[in-house]
């Protein structure tokens, strides 16, 4: 096994109506990588997210994740190995409690019904929403809905953790606490992200992307630093490296 | 003020009290024999349908809801009733007795009969839904036999219903808050308001597919926990149900009015 | 409209619950057969957005009074006729649960009247008809328009008869139907034109939601048969069976007093019973006949039901009944109120 390697050669996508999505995005992340998306609004981050588990399939180009091809036929597989969290929680919380929800795909996985109660515990544990249990979705924060979506993933053990846009919605508490708790995961993580200072915090590694191609791939720090590259991608430097002085700006 | 009356009946419905803890198969069935039994009644019945009344007291007692929000929900949905049932007293005027020197009409009797029938009725069918909950009355339906795709069909629905609410709640303010007139809006613009909610009905239909799928969705969805029958339900129903089918046959209130009357004379 | 509990009997509540279950586990068959993963995220999403759409009022144009969305024709022509059926029930029970609106014995009788009406015979048979596989807006709003009226006629005229065979509204047949009709043909009218509305809207913004419908409507008229006809089965067995009971019901116990009162009370709902079935079977294949014959029947059945009536009435409805009424009622109303004081303890 080739330890949950992702990646992407030369992937293009277009949509329905013809315009164009991805234009030749190329990278390859290894095993325990924590990387961080970013770019502008319509820039192509969403529809690269959707290709990691096989939601898009490229028009060109391919993707692959441990050494699997993601093709039509290999869906089943890529989706455990890959965890997708999505921006909007509502949309993946869709059981009528939390514990179903979270146990929704581990009955998919075919996991015995004596196993479940168990996994779903930890999982919602693993997360801090262990009394969200019983609760109905809609009642919920939406920092509990982020956390039990990511809760509703956990639970199937993916080596890679995708999430689109983590910390939107959330209060600030609720961010510092998902912030907190993501340092903890030994997964694979990728990010698409406008939070820029949560890329900072959690991802060693960032790739920008615009107008469909990758315009910069690598640590974070240089990338954030690069004030003209960003301008170009239409960013700017998170907000805690903004107006400081030179001596911080290696952070 | 609906989308603000559903949330309420879900808050209440997963409330604390005995009658919430009970089997919700013996809650449903005890309230569907009440209005069958209830219905039944011949339509210049009166006295006999009294002794039922007990039934909705005893669930909003003990299941804590509180009167005023029954009664109220009764007011908001009597119009129908009435309307139709006030053509009873127009058209039937054949005098039945007499109390004192004032005839009775056969057309009030049956009204009075139809707005006990409905008071009786409705109440019970809230008060179910209140102290039993909706998810709960769903895996009951399913334990007797409605199909799986049915009542996931249900379950979903209600799960989205409070969102979709919500948005469209919003649709309705922006536009209010930028129209002068008060009415709610013309046929022109109800459509492009009720089409955009629909658009972003399927996106959104689209996105809990994907999520779905990416959780390994392949077109079932599993039972989930059944609801743990117990016994005092059973007794629950039982008692109740005879209770019914005696005052059903026995016109007690009846055969004790003339026990008062003949002490009277 | 919803049908209220209050005004339908056992018998006629019964029978179409019957009727409507049946329709539901057949419409669940066909919805599995189709095999489409995509439609159960669909069809709950839209039974919440027929639900949140009804809240949302409008005025009718000329007479200021406010209408609101049905939905069985959108959902039909976005889902087909089955989903589309599965749908509306899910939202009229809610609506039954949650608003009191429609009862639970009478809910039989609204999804009949408001699911199968246009999903089964409006649908098929009028806008598929008319809109079928061209796209055109004129035939998109034309079908709509005149499946829609359709739909709300058929139905308006099932409440009447469900009204008139449950015997517990003295409305007469002749008047109600006159109310009924004329007020549900501008309601039918504003429903159709909403729904071609709404529904060339989402087709020009997402062309290809077009083929969705289209596809999962696999009906011809031979089934359309089928179905009614083993939905009049189901009704006549339910009703027959559930007539039989009333009449041994210990209520004919009360009547053997009067002895000639008791057979004709029998003979009265196995009179009415006939006639509803020969009537439902009229209206659905052919509306306009139905209103001869129904005038007759109506006129038979109040002779049977006044006949029965007469005698019997002095038993339950006397001073002494209302006495008894009226301690039972305050009975009641103290026992409520004692045991809301213990719980508070």
């Amino acid at each position: 096994m080739s330890h949950h390697i992702v990646e992407a050669t030369d992937l293009r996508y277009t949509y329905p109506d013809g315009t164009p999505g991805l234009e030749g995005v190329s990278f390859r992340i290894t095993h325990g990588e924590s990387v961080a998306i970013v770019g502008a609004n319509g820039a192509g981050k969403s529809t690269l997210l959707l290709h990691l588990n096989g939601c898009i399939l490229p028009v060109q180009g391919t993707i692959s994740i441990g050494g699997t091809l993601v093709s039509r036929n290999t869906l089943g597989l890529v989706r455990r190995t890959v965890g997708m969290v999505f921006q909007n929680a509502d949309d993946q919380l869709f059981m009528p409690t939390v514990f179903e929800d979270v146990a929704f795909g581990l009955r998919n996985m075919g996991i015995k019904e004596s196993e479940i109660g168990h996994r779903v515990a930890e999982a919602l544990n693993t997360v801090g929403a262990g009394h969200l249990a019983g609760r109905p979705p809609y009642k919920l924060s939406q920092g509990e809905k982020r956390l039990s979506a990511i809760a509703t993933v956990l639970a199937m053990s993916p080596d890679i953790l995708v999430m689109d846009e983590p910390s939107s919605s959330l209060d600030p508490k609720a961010r510092s606490r998902l912030i907190e708790l993501l340092k903890t995961f030994r997964h694979t993580k990728i990010f698409a992200t406008h939070d820029l200072d949560l890329a900072l915090d959690l991802c060693e590694r960032t790739i920008v992307i615009h107008k469909g191609r990758v315009a910069a791939d690598g640590g974070t720090g240089d990338i954030f630093n690069n004030t003209a590259l960003l301008y170009e991608s239409g960013l700017e430097k998170p907000l805690r490296m903004q107006k400081c002085p030179p001596l911080f700006d290696k952070l | 003020m609906e989308r603000f009356d559903l949330g309420y009946m879900d808050k209440i419905s997963t409330g604390n009290s005995p009658l919430h803890r009970l089997d919700p198969g013996a809650k449903v069935i005890a309230t569907f024999v009440f209005i069958i039994t209830v219905v039944s009644f011949d339509r210049y019945e009166i006295s006999a349908l009294t002794p039922f009344f007990l039934y909705p007291l005893f669930m909003a007692a003990i299941g804590n809801v509180p009167f005023g929000y029954i009664l109220r929900k009764l007011l908001a949905v009597s119009p129908f009733a009435v309307f139709i049932g006030i053509f009873n007293p127009i058209i039937d005027r054949n005098i039945l007795f007499y109390v004192g020197s004032l005839g009775i009409s056969g057309g009030w009797v049956s009204f009075v009969s139809i707005f006990m029938r409905f008071i009786l009725t409705v109440s019970a069918s809230l008060l179910l839904v209140a102290v039993t909950g909706f998810n709960s009355i769903c895996m009951t339906l399913e334990k007797y036999g409605m199909p799986r795709v049915f009542i996931v069909q249900l379950l979903f629905m209600y799960r989205y219903m409070f969102v979709l609410a919500d948005e469209s709640q919003k649709m309705v303010r922006a536009r209010s808050v930028r129209s002068f007139a008060s009415r709610p809006p013309g046929l022109i613009m109800f459509v492009p308001l009720a089409g955009q909610l629909l658009l972003r009905t399927l996106d959104r239909a689209e996105c809990v597919y994907r999520a779905m799928v990416c959780r390994g969705f392949n077109g079932q969805v599993y039972p989930a926990k059944r609801p743990v029958s117990g016994q005092s339900g059973w007794f629950f129903a039982a008692a109740w149900i005879i209770f019914f089918v005696i005052f059903r046959i026995y016109n007690i209130p009846f055969l004790a009015g003339s026990v008062v009357m003949g002490v009277f004379k | 409209m919803h049908m209220a509990d209050a005004l339908i009997s056992s018998t006629v509540g019964c029978a179409f619950l019957a009727a409507s279950a049946g329709l539901i586990a057949y419409s669940c068959k066909k919805v599995n057969e189709k095999e489409d993963d995509r439609k159960i995220p669909l069809m709950g999403v839209l039974g919440a957005f027929i639900f949140s759409a009804q809240m949302l009022n409008f005025t009718i144009p000329a007479t200021g009074s406010s209408g609101h969305l049905g939905g069985g024709m959108i959902l039909s022509i976005l889902l087909g006729p089955y989903a589309a059926f599965l749908v509306m029930a899910s939202v009229l029970i809610v609506q039954a649960l949650f608003f009191a609106d429609g009862g639970l014995l009478s809910l039989g009788c609204n999804i009949f009247n408001l699911g199968f009406f246009p999903c089964f015979i409006a649908y098929p048979l009028i806008y598929r008809v008319i809109a079928g596989s061209r796209y055109e807006k004129w035939r998109i709003t034309l079908g709509a328009v005149l499946a829609g009226i359709a739909a709300l006629q058929l139905g308006a005229f099932s409440v009447v008869l469900q009204v008139l065979f449950s015997g517990i509204s003295e409305l007469p047949f002749k008047t109600f139907v006159l109310l009924m009709q004329p007020i549900h043909l501008g309601i039918g009218l504003v429903e159709g034109i909403v729904t071609s509305g709404v529904v060339l809207f989402v087709f020009n913004l997402r062309p290809e939601l077009i083929d969705a419908g289209r596809e999962s409507l696999a009906m011809n008229k031979i089934n359309i048969k089928k179905v009614v006809l083993s939905l009049l089965l189901a009704a006549a067995v339910s009703g027959g069976v559930l007539s039989w009971f009333a009449s041994r019901n210990p209520d004919g116990l009360e009547w053997s007093m009067f002895k000639t009162s008791g057979k004709e009370e029998l003979e009265s709902s196995e009179g009415v019973h006939k006639a509803m079935l020969s009537l439902q079977k009229k209206t659905v294949v052919l509306p306009d006949y139905g209103f001869k014959k129904a005038e007759q029947t109506q006129e038979e059945s109040v002779e049977h039901k006044n006949a029965a009536k007469w005698p019997a009435v002095d038993a339950g409805i006397s001073v002494s009944g209302l006495v008894g009424g009226s301690i039972t009622l305050i009975l009641a109303g103290i026992t409520g109120w004692v045991l809301v004081k213990k719980r508070r303890i």
